[in-house]
C-alpha cells in the first residue's frame, strides 16, 4: 500500500509547457496573477497553491501557468512582491530554465506613482520611473517615496 | 548639455561655484562675453511675479532677449498639446528654456525632450532650485553658511522652497530647526533623508521656543488652496506671526528670510528691523539667475 498523501499529487502535478513560479511569498499568489494580467476571463490554464509548507520559507505559494513563458518585465514585477520566487520554464514536462528573480535598480513602467501631482500621471509620453532603494521606491520625476503596499501600485 | 532641475542633482562644489559666479555678476567683477545673441523662452504655466521677472531681468542684463508664455490659457496646452511636444517645439526657437509648471517632475520630463538646456523655475510642490540658490546666496552675503542654526517656519509639508533649501543646507553642516503647524510638518521621508545626510534636525512646537538659537529664520506662507475651508486655513495661518516683540533677545546677526509673497506671517513693522532681509533676498534673484542663464548658455 502506498503511503503517499494523495493530496500532494494534486499540488505538484506537472505541466507540459509553461511556467511554474515557486517560492512565492505566502499570500501573494493572487497579487502575482493580478500583475501578470491573468483574470477569470483570460484563457490560461492555471494551478494555484497557497500556504504550502516549505522548509526554507515556512509557508509559500506556487503558481503554474500552462502555455505561457514569462517575459523579463513580468519577472521584474514579480520580484517586487516575492523576492525569493523561482521561475521555472517548462517544455515537454522538463525544466529547461530555472532562474531567481532580481529587483532591477530602476523600474520603468512597472509602478504607478501614487502622487496625483506627478507629471507621469498625466497624458505625457513618459513611463513612470522609480529607483529601487533600501527604504522604498523613489520616483525619479517627483521624488515621491513608496515605502509599503507596493502591490497596489503595480501597473 | 547642462540642465538645472533639482537641488538633489548638485554637489556642494556646484552650489559654491554658482554662488561665486552670482557674486561676481552682482559686484560687477565679472563682465564676460554676454548673451547678446541668445534667446531664452520663459514658459510659465503657473502664476509667478518674482521668478518670471527676475529671469527676464537677468537675461536682459546679460544682453539677451526673452520670449514666452504667461499662463496655460495662453498656450497650446488648452488645445491638448502635451508638455513634451511644447518643449520640442520651443527647443527650435530658443537657446534655453525656463519652465514653471504645476506638475511635479515637469522639469525633469522637459529636460528629456529638450534639445536646449532647461532650468526648473518651480514644478508643483516639487523643486525650485533657483530659489534655493538665491536663499543660500542671501545667507552667505552676511555670514558663512557652515555651522549655522537655520529655522524653517510654516508649511513644511507642501513648501517646495523649504524642502529644497533643507536639502541644500544639509551640504553645509547646518543644524536645522523645523517649526510647523500641526499637519504641515516636514514629510517623514525628507526628514529621514536629511538625517541620513548627516544633518541635525530639531523639531519645535512653536517659533518662540527656537528663535533665540537661530542665525537664520526662513518663514514661509501657508497656502490657502491646501485647505478645505477658510476657517481651517485661518486656524493654522494665525498660529504664527513674526512681530518686533518676538525678536527681543535674538542673536544680533539673525536674518529673517521669506520667499515672498507673504500673507500676514510677518508683521510689516519687522521690515524696519535690521533682521529683515526678504526684500534683499528677492533682489538677489537677479544675480543668481544671471549666473544660471550664463552657465547653461555660455
Amino acid at each position: 500500500m502506498s503511503t503517499k498523501d494523495p493530496s500532494r499529487g494534486l499540488l505538484v502535478s506537472p505541466i507540459r509547457n509553461g511556467t511554474v513560479i515557486d517560492h512565492i511569498t505566502a499570500g501573494e499568489a493572487l497579487n502575482v496573477l493580478r500583475i501578470l494580467g491573468i483574470t477569470g476571463s483570460t484563457p490560461e490554464c492555471l494551478s494555484i497553491a497557497t500556504n504550502v509548507e516549505s522548509k526554507r520559507m515556512g509557508k509559500k505559494d506556487i503558481v503554474k501557468i500552462e502555455n505561457r513563458e514569462l517575459r523579463t518585465e513580468e519577472v521584474d514585477r514579480i520580484a517586487l512582491l516575492a523576492p525569493q520566487a523561482k521561475i521555472n520554464i517548462i517544455r515537454e514536462y522538463k525544466v529547461v530554465e530555472k532562474k531567481g528573480v532580481e529587483i532591477p535598480e530602476v523600474l520603468r513602467g512597472v509602478v504607478r506613482c501614487p502622487n496625483p501631482g506627478c507629471i507621469t500621471n498625466t497624458n505625457e509620453p513618459v513611463e513612470s520611473t522609480f529607483e529601487v532603494l533600501p527604504k522604498g521606491l523613489h520616483c525619479l520625476y517627483c521624488d515621491w517615496l513608496i515605502k509599503d503596499d507596493i502591490a497596489n501600485h503595480i501597473i | 548639455m547642462y540642465h538645472i532641475i533639482s537641488i538633489r542633482d548638485f554637489e556642494r562644489s556646484d552650489l559654491d561655484y554658482l554662488l561665486d559666479r552670482a557674486r561676481e555678476f552682482d559686484t560687477g567683477e565679472y563682465r564676460p562675453a554676454m548673451l547678446d545673441d541668445k534667446l531664452v523662452a520663459l514658459l510659465f504655466f503657473e502664476p509667478s511675479t518674482r521668478t518670471r521677472m527676475s529671469f527676464a531681468t537677468a537675461m536682459a542684463r546679460l544682453g539677451g532677449r526673452s520670449i514666452g508664455v504667461d499662463s496655460v490659457e495662453a498656450s497650446s496646452i488648452v488645445k491638448g498639446e502635451t508638455l513634451a511636444d511644447t518643449i520640442r517645439v520651443v527647443s527650435g526657437y530658443a537657446d534655453a528654456i525656463v519652465l514653471r509648471h504645476p506638475k511635479e517632475g515637469a522639469a525633469r520630463l522637459a529636460s528629456e525632450f529638450a534639445s536646449v538646456p532647461v532650468i526648473n523655475a518651480g514644478d508643483g510642490a516639487g523643486q525650485h532650485p533657483s530659489q534655493t540658490l538665491l536663499d543660500l546666496y542671501t545667507i552667505r552675503q552676511s555670514i558663512p553658511i557652515d555651522g549655522t542654526n537655520v529655522g524653517l517656519l510654516g508649511d513644511l509639508r507642501y513648501g517646495r522652497t523649504a524642502h529644497s533649501l533643507a536639502l541644500a543646507l544639509s551640504l553645509y553642516g547646518v543644524t536645522l530647526h523645523t517649526i510647523a503647524p500641526g499637519g504641515l510638518e516636514m514629510p517623514a521621508n525628507i526628514a529621514l533623508e536629511l538625517r541620513e545626510r548627516g544633518m541635525e534636525v530639531v523639531e519645535h512646537a512653536n517659533v518662540e521656543e527656537a528663535i533665540r538659537e537661530l542665525d537664520v529664520l526662513y518663514v514661509t506662507r501657508i497656502q490657502r488652496e491646501r485647505f478645505p475651508d477658510s476657517a481651517s486655513y485661518y486656524n493654522v495661518a494665525s498660529s504664527y506671526r513674526i512681530t518686533p516683540d518676538l525678536l527681543d533677545g535674538v542673536k544680533e546677526r539673525l536674518m529673517i528670510l521669506h520667499p515672498l509673497p507673504r500673507a500676514g506671517e510677518i508683521d510689516p513693522a519687522v521690515d524696519r528691523t535690521p533682521y529683515a532681509r526678504y526684500f534683499e533676498q528677492a533682489r538677489n534673484g537677479v544675480p543668481i539667475r544671471m549666473a544660471l542663464l550664463h552657465e547653461v548658455m555660455k
